[in-house]
């Protein structure tokens, strides 16, 4: 089993021809000098770990290299929507 | 002509190692998970500790998650002192085991080779070494010479992509059986009163003014003092039941073996830069395990160029694999921390305590972690071998960072 993944710009491809970035929508943080280390860590070290819908990065680095963003369901591995970055999340049914 | 019943004719059941138990209403202690470490943890709760009102729940069948999957090399040889504690504390145990349980394992001490390819591979591996005996693990370099001749099927010619320049043998490593493993620490374990009950998801657990209660299952609510997570790569589905987040991101992780051959290789090999681990079962199959598949998925199968990637490894640095056929692959879903460490130690909430975070290398720790565990849970407070493994190392900063340093097949 391989995962096809439809690049938002080259249509669908292997999985081999990607990279992963894990989870989607982390924003570095506004003011990083008034965070405490509690939320440095959970800026650091914490990222969700869904059995179902997940919005994570990819990039297609044997393609157009360039990054996107894709929902993917953690625990069929179907992929709902690939979307470019900057774009919200969709909303899926 | 009468028909015959089914199965006249075979011989009785014989005796079953445990029984299956309805749940009851409540509980001193539950486990959720009976895999190696759940089950080690009851026993250990029961022999040590003296609590026996246990009961191991299971969502699958006994031992039927990553205990069924994983490629069962046992060895101590990381490079932190805490690292070096528990993964040393568990060996001792190991080399115990059977007689301990009164079951046989097949634990057998055959060594393990860490194989090192570059100029840092040798100075990381060295230095691991050097920390190895400061901390009692038996650790040598080996030049490629005598890795050879400990492993005589290892390509050591010069002329390949990531050539032999030598490697770290650790000769107390070995393997065991896994399932008797399992089998052999549930039957200990239920002769002294633990309870385990299969097909039991705890699909949530109950908090009570930030105190755990129980646990939900489709079984019914059941009553617990404590609960201890032992589930692997599904703890962050259960933590969040109760609000926790936990620095634990699920991957599968693929293995395989090969169809049953003659002996040939007397050791475990393991490599990172190539990015395989084998050996050969007692049954004659050889044994290889890759890495983690790249993408977050609970799917229990990862992807094919992960499994190609990985022949294509071994057969570089065993040339004679190249006659051997795939008998089968498979996978796990492994729960992979931050720094490759674990976390075993006490959760935000009371009552409930957390073991987690094993990544790919879990099996090894079964005893120690188990010893621990029950020490942790009956005294409310860790064990000192696992009290580095808390999880506010990650506020704190103090991690223990074992990616690569260890040999840790990331």
């Amino acid at each position: 089993m391989m995962l096809l993944i439809p690049c938002p710009w080259c249509g669908p491809r292997d999985e081999a021809e990607f990279h992963y970035g894990g989870q989607a929508h982390v924003a570095y943080p506004e003011n990083p000098a008034a965070l405490s280390d509690e939320e440095w860590a959970r800026y650091l070290f914490f990222r969700d770990n869904p059995k179902g819908a997940f919005a994570e990065r990819w990039s297609h680095s044997a393609g157009c290299r360039r990054w996107f963003n894709a929902l993917r369901d953690t625990a069929t591995n179907e992929i709902h929507a690939v979307y470019r970055v900057g774009e919200p999340r969709p909303v899926t049914s | 002509m009468t028909p015959r019943t089914p199965g006249a004719d075979l011989p009785e059941h014989p005796d079953r190692l445990w029984s299956a138990a309805e749940p009851k209403a409540s509980y001193d202690v539950v486990i959720v998970g009976a895999g190696g470490h759940g089950l080690a943890t009851a026993y250990y709760l029961a022999k040590n500790h003296g609590i026996t009102n246990v009961a191991v729940l299971e969502r699958g069948w006994l031992a039927g998650g990553n205990m069924a999957r994983n490629t069962t090399i046992i060895r101590s040889n990381y490079l932190w002192d805490e690292s070096a504690g528990i993964y040393e504390h568990a060996l001792k145990l190991w080399e115990d085991l059977e007689e301990e349980l009164d079951y046989p394992l097949l634990f057998s001490q055959r060594g393990v080779l860490n194989l090192a390819h570059s100029l840092q591979d040798v100075r990381d591996s060295k230095r691991r070494v050097e920390a190895n005996k400061l901390n009692g693990v038996d650790a040598e370099w080996l030049d490629p010479k005598q890795v050879k001749e400990v492993c005589p099927i290892v390509d050591i010619s010069p002329d390949v992509r990531y050539p032999v320049l030598g490697a770290t043998f650790q000769p107390r490593a070995g393997i065991a059986k896994h399932d008797h493993v399992a089998w052999g620490f549930a039957r200990a374990a239920a002769a002294l009163g633990v309870e385990f009950i299969e097909h039991c998801e705890v699909t949530g657990l109950r908090v009570t003014g930030g105190r755990v209660t129980g646990v939900d299952t489709p079984r019914g609510t059941i009553a617990a003092g404590r609960v201890a997570l032992c589930a692997a790569g599904h703890t962050s589905v259960v933590a969040a039941t109760a609000g926790i987040g936990l620095p634990l991101q699920s991957h599968p992780l693929q293995a395989l073996v090969s169809e049953l051959l003659e002996p040939v290789h007397p050791t475990v090999v393991m490599s990172n830069a190539v990015h395989v681990y084998v050996s050969q079962a007692h049954k004659g199959e050889l044994v290889m395990g890759a890495g983690i598949d790249a993408a977050n998925s609970y799917r229990q199968r990862g992807a094919f160029h992960i499994i190609e990637r990985q022949m294509a490894a071994a057969l570089e640095l065993f040339p004679v694999f190249a006659r051997a056929h795939v008998l089968r692959t498979w996978g796990g879903v492994v729960d992979v921390s931050p720094d490759a460490s674990p976390i075993v130690g006490l959760a935000p909430v009371e009552g409930l305590y957390l073991n987690c975070g094993w990544g790919t290398g879990g099996f090894k720790a079964t005893p120690g972690v188990g010893w621990c565990f029950a020490h942790t849970i009956a005294h409310g407070e860790p064990h000192p071998l696992n009290a580095p493994f808390s999880l506010d190392r990650f506020v704190t900063g103090a991690l223990v960072d074992e990616h690569g340093a260890a040999a840790v097949a990331h």
